[in-house]
């Protein structure tokens, strides 16, 4: 049932992971496999595009706390744009907005990250 | 109308099958004429009500009944399971300054049902468990 599509590119030193889809376990897990892969080569900013993921579950969203904690040991960022309010109500909930950032969309985010 | 409308739905304990819940929730929503917003955060409850109800059941047979009722101008929305029941006064409630350390970063679904509906009780039992949750229009 699940139908989780990413697509990434590189903008300078960020990655910009756009996703589709239910953010479950299977689309937390695609999420970190990239975000893993860019550190490995030594990446460490990225930014998650969250305009066609209106619906998420706490246990993708606990995915992404696991970025956020391999993220500190490299002093490394991430961030999220285009949140479906829903979304974003989750993640305050959750409180990843105390360790990652919001932007209403791609060029904000970029602009700030690449700064 | 003379009695309370409702809606009986029973799914079966397979990953994603909570989204066929939340399709129930939006239309019920609609029905009752309530706003984008509240029809989100009860999709976003019932989703992790229903996985909370996939993992207590322990097992991949069985189904999971969820029952919506218009009661006047309020939406309540029963879930049950016929898992192993849980001590709600045993979960912890998540902060992510512990997660993000921790070596177990899920168990968020209660404190978000809390956080997203008006009502929450829990009813367990060896035998398995409800959460009722209401939502105002």
């Amino acid at each position: 049932m699940s139908d989780f599509q990413v697509s990434v590119k590189e903008v300078d030193d960020v990655v910009v992971i756009a996703t589709d889809g239910y953010l479950n376990n299977i689309g937390g897990e695609k999420i970190s496999d990239i975000c893993d892969k860019h550190m490995e080569k030594g990446v460490n900013k990225f930014l998650i595009n969250l305009e066609k993921t209106s619906v998420v579950n706490s246990i993708g969203v606990s995915i992404l706390i696991e970025i956020i904690e391999k993220l500190q040991d490299t002093k490394g960022k991430l961030a999220y744009c285009k949140l479906a309010p829903i979304v974003e109500k989750t993640f305050n909930i959750m409180g990843l907005t105390k360790y990652s950032t919001i932007y209403k969309d791609e060029e904000a985010g970029l602009s700030d990250l690449s700064a | 109308m003379g009695t309370s409308p409702k809606v009986e739905l029973s799914i079966p304990i397979i990953p994603d099958m909570e989204l066929a819940a939340t399709q129930t929730s939006e239309v019920v929503a609609r029905h009752m004429g309530l706003g984008q917003d509240k029809s989100d955060e009860i999709k976003m409850a019932l989703i992790e009500a229903c996985i909370n109800a996939f993992e207590h059941s322990k097992t991949e047979e069985g189904q999971v009944e969820i029952n919506f009722t218009i009661e006047d101008n309020t939406l309540v929305i029963k879930v049950t399971d016929q898992g192993v029941g849980f001590d709600e006064n045993t979960v912890k409630i998540p902060k992510i300054e512990q997660k993000i350390k921790s070596d177990h970063k899920r168990g968020w679904g209660l404190q978000l049902i809390k956080e997203l509906m008006d009502t929450v009780e829990f009813e367990s039992t060896d035998e398995g468990t409800t959460v009722t949750m209401t939502k105002k229009k």
